[in-house]
């Protein structure tokens, strides 16, 4: 019974935090907050459900489930690299090097660096 | 030792391959044990032009606070991120770039620190400077940008350097 309960809270939280991921896609104003939303409340959501399939397995069926473990895992690898192609895109398609905080030594954040800007340095760097 | 290197280029690599495979598997055989080990022979072979050097880890102990850390800090910024969708109007929000110089020289610490930005409260990486030696990082809401650069420098960055370096 509290088994049970225990699964339940975990699912219903983990979907709440897919909930709330999905509107906040909605309800933020720019691109880049809107980014934002999905990777980290959606990581607690599947989280949630994921734990709640753990308690399951081990307690129902009798085995203990790495899959879960492994899951959360490719999650927690994965996100921040989609999330990363992402801003590289809205940095190349929506602002310009002045939109940015300085960059250091070099004044360019690495999108914005391209081939034109030092055309007979890039051979030599490659 | 020149040949072992050659065929096995990182064998930490290959060591996680093989488990990986035995975890997806989800049942232990001699059979799969042995398909895990060949493909964590292959694949860093077929993937060594792409990574030439093998990390260092210093103190890999620190390996496991700093997971339990980022972890815990996961939890609490999807707890962050959810109040600050719900409840605050979209005019009261300051987003805010900030650059944050890095100390880190490691290209492993350097990713490492880059997602573990975009996991935690209210920050995204979004790119690296041209010559590697700062990340731009987007705040949800930062009101005082100086103050989240301060304690990214000294939670993960400094337990990073710690661990590679």
């Amino acid at each position: 019974m509290i088994i049970e309960l225990l699964i339940s809270v975990c699912v219903v939280v983990g979907g709440l935090f897919g909930l709330v991921g999905s509107f906040g896609l909605i309800k933020l104003s720019d691109p880049m907050s809107r980014m934002h939303a999905p990777t980290k409340s959606t990581t607690l959501g599947v989280g949630g459900v994921l734990v709640g399939s753990m308690i399951h397995a081990a307690v129902y069926e009798g085995k203990v489930s790495a899959h879960e473990l492994l899951i959360t895992l490719f999650l927690l690898v994965t996100a921040p690299v989609t999330a990363n192609f992402l801003a590289k895109v809205f940095i190349n398609q929506q602002t310009r090097p002045e939109d940015l905080p300085d960059a250091g030594s070099c004044k360019l954040w690495a999108t914005h660096d391209k081939p034109e800007h030092h055309p007979a340095s890039d051979q030599s760097e490659a | 030792m020149k040949l072992l290197n050659r065929l096995l280029p990182h064998p930490l690599l290959t060591l996680m391959l093989t488990v990986i495979w035995l975890l997806l598997v989800n049942r232990f055989s001699l059979n799969s044990l042995l398909f895990g080990f060949l493909l964590g022979l292959l694949i860093p072979v077929a993937t060594q032009p792409y990574w030439p050097n093998r990390p260092k880890l210093k103190r890999p102990s620190k390996l496991v606070t700093y997971t339990l850390l980022v972890l815990w800090d996961i939890i609490v910024a999807n707890v962050a991120v959810a109040r600050i969708v719900l409840f605050m109007p979209n005019a009261k929000r300051q987003p805010a770039w900030i650059n944050i110089p890095l100390d880190i020289r490691t290209p492993e610490a350097i990713a490492m620190l880059g997602g573990t930005i975009t996991m935690t409260p209210g920050t995204l990486t979004a790119d690296i400077s041209a010559q590697g030696r700062s990340l731009l990082v987007h705040c949800l809401h930062a009101p005082d940008p100086d103050a989240v650069r301060a304690e990214i420098k000294t939670r993960y960055e400094a337990r990073l350097k710690e661990i590679f370096e």
